[in-house]
């Protein structure tokens, strides 16, 4: 503990000792709600997922819980419908999170060209959709899909937004409909940041706007897009309002255990299954960060190139 | 003697490329932009003008523009529907935002002050949970967390939701940011040299510099707890303690079910659902984007 101290308390002598507690004391109220609401549930989460509910005999009196060890993970590697919801979401994002960084990317390039004036108003108006809270965004969509009252279904002649594959699209389009314009506010504020010399410069070289995107902006955003493309990763692999919402539209079309979250929120709530759900949440949380840690990895390699 | 030269040079520069400005071609850019705008904007516009039909309307007249006015009739059914049941939701949405992100500011205002402030014994560990924690997936503890708070009864009640609420790590961090930025040393030395306690100290002279900050913080709560979906539905079961987020979403899973048509309903309560948020939002532009900015570049 003492090594990550970076002010060992015996250089600053006895005076210094009056303002130790204090430190402690100004957290305490946080490191109390810590334990309470992250250390306790990740503990318990490992606790449940290593026992599990058992009766006796008949069935009859109360159940026990008895450990079983690697018994709920080993069901939950070999269960084909969790790995399918997994790699659902992994193509989702795969796809996603590529068109909604740079799409957000593309659109704060081009709010950069643009008179500034002209620019504030685009620059609301892309946030219409951050101010629209998720669910509130899913349903919306959800009527604009349905083949009811949409006048989207209408201009395409009836087309079915939950085929196999459209239901995808439909899923997907929800996702950038509300992501970009909180994305693009970033890279926005990324791009400002630049000195405006650079700029001068390249043009005195004779790079046209371009040149000047490609060789000077987009490197500059290059923090910004790894870190949004990190929490996105952590982000969809927890997909679960936009489907379980569409899904009281299109319940063929979109299963109880479409996602991975939602395989976890159906084996609890569903099927009082809480060890499984446990199991699950775990696995999860471990492919979560396998993944976050690849992809800073290979981002972090390709910087320094 | 440099410095001279340069400087008409650096003029010329300037006057130049200004003139080279004006000629580049807008056109393509602006028509990209224009798309997306209309993207963005149609569905809230779509909700908008549903908002204003009767149920007929809804399903005959284009989407995209007005038919018969019906809006005041259709607010009227939403807000009495249930005996105001959707009033009561929109009061629990506010309370919930109001106290939550009020506990999160106060919790994380002290504890980013105590990092920024304070040498301790453990420091450099408070602060390591706090930025891994922010990269933990919240909604895998949602399921250990309400097996725990069923355990102690907590489920169902406002603590099971505004517990969670008060602890955010990010906003910690965002509290250290904000304490090592506004509040000088040599101030908190003075205070305590005539004797001020430290909760004086900082009750009366770190909490108003910080007040930036602590505004920014609450906002970023506020509006994170007013959109959350996720804890209220692990959490509450009683439809009286629901925020109005849940209750939209539970109007529309009747709808679906039932033979009743609930659609002009739940449109309506959509739309009226956004407009606090949507206030709250743009009057206080200025702190929440330099929040989430400050958030995403450091």
């Amino acid at each position: 503990m003492s090594v990550v101290d970076d002010a060992p308390p015996a250089r600053r002598g006895a005076a210094s000792r009056a303002w130790t507690a204090p430190g402690w004391a100004f957290n305490l109220p946080y490191l109390l709600g810590f334990l309470a609401v992250y250390v306790a549930p990740v503990g318990y989460a490992i606790w449940q997922s290593t026992h599990q509910e058992k009766r006796s005999g008949l069935g009859f009196g109360a159940p026990k819980v008895v450990f079983t060890g690697f018994q709920n993970f080993s069901q939950v590697l070999g269960d084909g419908a969790f790995w399918t919801s997994l790699l659902r979401v992994v193509a989702v994002a795969a796809v996603e999170i590529p068109v909604v960084l740079g799409l957000a990317l593309v659109l704060a390039l081009l709010l950069d060209v643009v008179k500034s004036r002209l620019a504030r108003y685009f620059r609301v108006a892309f946030l219409v959709p951050y101010m629209v809270p998720i669910v509130v965004a899913t349903l919306v969509w959800l009527y604009l899909y349905s083949p009811v009252a949409s006048p989207l279904v209408a201009a395409f002649h009836g087309l079915n937004f939950f085929t196999p594959v459209t239901t995808y699209l439909s899923i997907g389009n929800v996702l950038v409909w509300a992501q970009i314009g909180f994305n693009m506010i970033l890279f926005a504020a990324a791009l400002q940041a630049i000195p405006g010399d650079l700029f001068e410069a390249a043009r005195l070289d004779g790079a046209g706007e371009p040149r000047i995107a490609w060789s000077i902006k987009i490197p500059a955003v290059r923090p910004v897009l790894v870190l949004t493309g990190m929490f996105s990763i952590i982000g969809m692999l927890q997909l679960f309002t936009e489907p379980q919402i569409l899904r009281q539209l299109a319940p063929q079309a979109i299963s109880m255990d479409f996602t991975p979250m939602q395989s976890i929120y159906a084996a609890g709530f569903s099927a009082n299954n809480y060890d499984y759900a446990a199991a699950m949440s775990v696995v999860l949380a471990v492919v979560t960060g396998i993944l976050a840690f690849v992809f800073y990895r290979i981002t972090n390699r390709r910087t320094v190139l | 003697m440099t410095l001279v030269d340069a400087r008409p040079r650096s003029a010329a520069i300037r006057s130049a490329v200004p003139g080279k400005r004006r000629k580049r071609p807008f056109t393509l850019p602006l028509v990209l932009l224009v798309l997306f705008l209309i993207y963005s904007v149609a569905p809230v516009w779509w909700l908008f003008v549903s908002s204003t039909k009767n149920l007929s309307d809804l399903y005959q007249s284009f989407g995209l523009w007005f038919a018969h006015w019906n809006f005041f009739a259709n607010v009227r059914e939403t807000l009495t529907y249930d005996n105001g049941v959707f009033g009561q939701w929109m009061w629990n949405s506010v309370l919930y935002a109001t106290a939550g992100a009020a506990g999160a500011t106060l919790i994380a205002t002290a504890a980013g002050y105590g990092l920024a402030k304070f040498r301790f014994r453990g420091r450099g560990l408070v602060f390591a949970i706090t930025v891994g924690s922010s990269l933990l997936p919240g909604a895998l503890l949602a399921m250990p967390m309400y097996l725990l708070f069923s355990k102690i009864g907590l489920v169902g009640t406002i603590w099971s939701v505004l517990i969670p609420y008060f602890v955010n790590p990010f906003s910690v961090y965002l509290g250290r940011v904000y304490a090592d930025g506004s509040v000088p040393d040599e101030l908190l030395e003075a205070a305590r040299l005539d004797g001020a306690s430290e909760l004086r100290i900082f009750t009366r002279i770190s909490l108003r510099l910080m007040t930036t900050g602590a505004v920014t913080i609450f906002i970023l709560n506020f509006i994170a707890i007013w959109n959350n979906f996720f804890l209220p539905l692990f959490m509450l079961n009683g439809e009286r303690t629901f925020p109005v987020i849940l209750g939209l979403y539970s109007w529309n899973e009747q709808l679906l079910e039932s033979q009743g048509d609930m659609t002009n309903l739940v449109i309506t309560g959509s739309l009226l659902s956004i407009i606090p948020l949507a206030v709250f939002m743009i009057s206080l532009q200025r702190y929440w984007r330099s929040g989430v900015l400050l958030g995403s570049i450091k």
